[in-house]
């Protein structure tokens, strides 16, 4: 490969830019042919028939595949197995598919999908997650006999009593909406069943491992005898997990079935239609305060939409447990996270993760608070905010790492000049056109897995005689840069040129399983494996190479593509490093594991040390509202993240401004308009996805403090980037319409501000 | 001699192609794909919403998926293919783009790279906003489109110093 020289580090960059990096639906095999699924115009009922009959004797048609053809489990899911990947007996939502047609052609696939007949009986569609878990509604979630999937809590002091005695009492009611992920690439799955009875799977997905699981339940078959390899991914954005992976699974089932490779590439309808969402909230918060700016007990509910089958929802809504009150220290918190079952769209993983829809409340009280206060906003984030060694709601004292949310929240409101701007904002009242507003937010966001999950990684690195590397870590490429990241870090802690290292192309027969490239833990997570696997690499390396350095193994060094002793006098190329090892038969090659530091929890109380390391996070937004149209115009972003250490700046910088025009696009476009568990609409001419021009230019501060519980002392930047640009912007409204904004996306009626 | 005067043909990246009735009804994007296996030009929504698919057609920057083979008969198409030197060297926007950190996913650069292009013949000396009105028609998710638009102010500098 010619690789162009360039300031930024990407492997993956020169075949992305001409076009031949290939994706799942750019992939041929000899003898494929296609499938398409099936939906039904049902949105909840029984007595499913589906008469295949019709398709069957279609031209081109080779199977139509039902919930009667699935060798092992039609259900699963990564907590409860409960998903169904063909409707079976009932239609729970928009997204249930009934049928997989094959055909030679697509086109025959498509137009034999047509003559799929599906009947059912209708039942009461159950769409508000409040009514649901009343005890009148109907049951959608049969499995357990109550619509109620999750219920997490935090008791912390006493709340409702010390509430009663507080100087200043807030009660302040949010609402968020469903939110698409809208990558660019729509899921595609190829299947190749192989002649050693193992099924290859190339599918647009972020998690390799999780689409085994998948697929080897729908198959019935071992996770050994399926081989999935991840080629590039068109944007993830956590909504490439159970729907991606059922895409492969069913593809994989049709491959198995015809003895033939099978391609499954889903329309942008289909992908809309089928894929999970993030889940929509009401957030209900009474906030107690003294008249010192003290923040003394909140108590909160919050009620999410989960859907008709359960995947993730638990871990999302513990995340919004554990950070149900911002990056704030209260000693009294009671607090109660619900979800409840509806035939709305399926919600799970998506960036931010339970985060974005608790900050968009809490960042708006903080400016609701600090009014009622007389105080300025950033005083009253200074009164409360973690401090160094200080405790966060869930009892958990930060004296692990540096703790610099106002380090943080220093650089943004000095950068965008925000106390001389805030003075300026209209409020309501301009001579002009537009009015003016500038707003601020703050968080912290628990890095990895926490309390949530199984966290750890490996990684192995497999030198060559002939002086080049094989890199591969249980962390994968979704666009994000994660093996760019990975290579830096192996050439720069074992000291050689990057061009020697080449990173393995992913397959879960590999590495072992290193869980999911989710929760920003690619670069902590995989950047400790990284780091574990070179330690152990030096050490096997030194302890054979010292006698050639004269010099003992500890002595031995590794810079600059060389190996050394103590001095510069004893030293090797890498090139004769590997020789000399090669004579000595020993094989330079080094498996590494990091298992994240232990955490806590306590179910009942909602206490213990809920993530071993925190990114701290500031970004502010300056805006102009049009008040003859209540159009809103953002003018300028500054964004600060301290993710302990950038492994590669650019890519840093990259996942900040995406991340931020994500939170921008749930602030002000991005609507599904779902009804009665109908989407109004199927594609992104009407789901608007933020476009160059509405945005403005992005300041992005990487603030690094090296942090010592990561062993590349790097942590990450996903998600943080993504959850508090959506309250800063409604800051920036308040303070330019003087009217407070409460429900997303955020929409100005410029009746109210005549 | 008449019959191959009237043989409808298609020049994609300087190659001229014989067109069946079959192949004439297709839209652009799927011909150039499944026909011809030029699989650098993207179907990210099928309904002109995101400008993965965008080719350049006589130079100007089109949506292929809107596109049918029959309108754009005798025309000169260009997909990403098309854009290297014969010696694989990069065109200057394609390596602004990886200078600039403009590439994540990677599923809109091709189209990205296209209308990039197609501005600059225009303006060869855009100021930013005027980068964003002219990729304004293409939809990515990953970058914010900041490091984008740096990548094309990089190329007009680099072919128009």
């Amino acid at each position: 490969m010619k690789r162009p020289s360039g300031k930024v580090f990407r492997n993956d960059a020169y075949a992305k830019v001409t076009g031949k990096a290939k994706y799942s639906d750019d992939l041929k095999f000899f003898n494929m042919v296609h499938a398409v699924p099936v939906y039904s115009d049902y949105i909840h009922a029984e007595n499913l028939q589906v008469d295949t009959a019709a398709a069957e004797k279609s031209a081109g048609v080779l199977k139509v595949i039902t919930a009667a053809d699935v060798p092992g489990s039609i259900r699963f899911g990564q907590i409860d197995q409960d998903y169904c990947m063909f409707a079976e007996k009932k239609i729970m939502w928009a997204g249930d598919v009934v049928a997989l047609v094959v055909a030679e052609q697509r086109s025959q696939a498509l137009s034999a999908a047509d003559k799929v007949v599906v009947s059912a009986d209708p039942l009461p569609v159950v769409s508000d997650p409040e009514a649901a878990l009343s005890p009148e509604s109907p049951i959608v979630r049969e499995i357990k006999n109550s619509n109620l999937m999750n219920h997490h809590k935090m008791r912390r002091g006493d709340a409702p009593q010390e509430l009663k005695n507080c100087d200043i009492v807030l009660q302040e009611e949010f609402s968020t909406q469903f939110i698409e992920h809208a990558y660019m690439e729509p899921e595609s799955a190829v299947c190749v069943p192989r002649q050693d009875g193992v099924m290859e799977v190339y599918g647009s997905m972020q998690h390799p491992f999780s689409t085994r699981r998948f697929v080897g339940a729908l198959l019935g078959e071992p996770l050994s005898h399926i081989e999935v390899y991840q080629p590039p991914t068109g944007g993830g954005f956590g909504g490439k997990d159970d729907t991606a992976a059922i895409v492969c699974a069913r593809a994989a089932l049709a491959a198995r079935l015809l003895n033939r490779p099978v391609k499954l590439t889903y329309t942008r309808e289909w992908s809309i239609r089928e894929s999970y969402k993030r889940h929509p909230y009401r957030l209900n918060y009474k906030v107690g305060i003294e008249k010192s700016g003290r923040v003394k007990a909140v108590q909160v509910r919050m009620i999410s939409d989960g859907g008709p089958y359960l995947s993730v929802s638990p871990w999302v809504n513990w995340r919004s447990t554990a950070q149900c009150f911002g990056p704030y220290t209260v000693d009294n918190v009671y607090a109660d996270v619900l979800c409840a079952a509806t035939n709305n769209p399926v919600t799970g993983a998506m960036r931010g993760f339970g985060a974005p829809q608790v900050n968009f409340a809490v960042e708006q009280i903080s400016d609701i608070a600090a009014e009622r206060l007389g105080i300025s906003p950033l005083e009253y984030r200074r009164i409360n905010m973690v401090k160094q060694d200080g405790e966060t709601v869930t009892g958990q004292v930060l004296d692990t790492h540096t703790v610099s949310m106002e380090q943080v929240m220093d650089r943004v409101a000095g950068e965008i000049g925000y106390e001389e701007k805030l003075s300026r904002c209209t409020r309501g009242t301009s001579e002009d056109d537009e009015l003016y507003g500038v707003g601020l937010s703050i968080s912290y966001r628990g890095s990895s897995l926490g309390a949530e999950g199984m966290d750890f990684c490996s990684s192995v690195i497999n030198c060559q005689f002939d002086g080049s590397i094989l890199l591969e870590t249980g962390i994968h490429e979704n666009g994000q840069g994660s093996e760019s990241v990975m290579m830096l870090l192996l050439a720069e802690q074992l000291g050689v040129r990057l061009d020697r290292i080449k990173y393995k192309r992913s397959s879960t027969s590999n590495v072992p399983d290193g869980g999911t490239t989710v929760a920003t833990r690619g670069t902590i997570m995989g950047g400790g494996a990284v780091t574990a696997a070179v330690r152990k690499l030096k050490q096997l390396m030194a302890d054979n190479l010292n006698d050639v350095l004269q010099c003992r193994p500890e002595e031995v060094r590794f810079e600059d593509d060389h190996v050394l002793g103590p001095d510069n006098e004893s030293k090797i190329t890498w090139d004769e490093a590997m020789q000399h090892l090669f004579l000595k038969r020993v094989y330079p090659y080094a498996f590494g594991s990091f298992q994240a530091p232990d955490v806590s929890w306590d179910e009942e109380t909602g206490q213990g040390d809920a993530y071993f390391t925190y990114v701290y996070s500031c970004q502010a937004v300056e805006l102009t509202v049009n008040k003859s149209t209540g159009k809103i115009k953002l003018q300028n972003i500054v964004a600060a993240h301290d993710i302990g250490r950038a492994v590669n700046r650019a890519m840093v910088l990259g996942q900040m401004y995406g991340g931020i025009t994500q939170g921008v696009g749930m602030a002000l476009s991005e609507d599904l308009e779902i009804e009665d568990g109908k989407f109004a609409h199927l594609d992104l001419n009407h789901y608007k996805i933020p476009k160059a021009r509405e945005l403005p230019e992005i300041t992005g501060i990487i603030v690094e403090n090296p942090d010592p519980q990561s062993p590349s002392k790097a942590k990450g930047i996903g998600e943080p980037a993504l959850e508090l640009i959506a309250p800063a912007i409604a800051n920036a409204l308040y303070n330019a319409t003087g009217i407070r904004y409460r429900d997303m996306p955020l929409k100005v009626n410029p009746e109210e501000l005549k | 001699m008449s019959t191959e005067q009237t043989t409808p043909v298609l020049t994609v990246n300087g190659t001229e192609h014989a067109l069946t009735e079959t192949e004439l009804n297709m839209n652009l994007l799927d011909y150039i794909r499944e026909v011809l296996n030029l699989t650098g030009t993207k179907n990210g929504c099928g309904t002109g919403a995101c400008g993965s698919c965008t080719v350049l057609i006589d130079d100007a920057a089109r949506r292929s998926c809107l596109t049918k083979v029959s309108s754009v008969v005798g025309k000169r198409i260009t997909t990403i293919e098309g854009f290297e030197q014969p010696d694989g060297t990069l065109h200057p926007i394609q390596q602004a783009f990886i200078d600039a950190g403009a590439i994540q996913c990677g599923f809109c650069t091709p189209g990205m790279v296209l209308s990039a292009y197609s501005l600059l013949l225009k303006n060869k000396h855009p100021n930013r906003e005027e980068i964003r009105k002219g990729i304004n028609t293409n939809l990515c998710r990953c970058t914010g489109y900041q490091q984008i638009v740096d990548a094309v102010e990089q190329a007009s500098k680099t072919m128009y110093p």
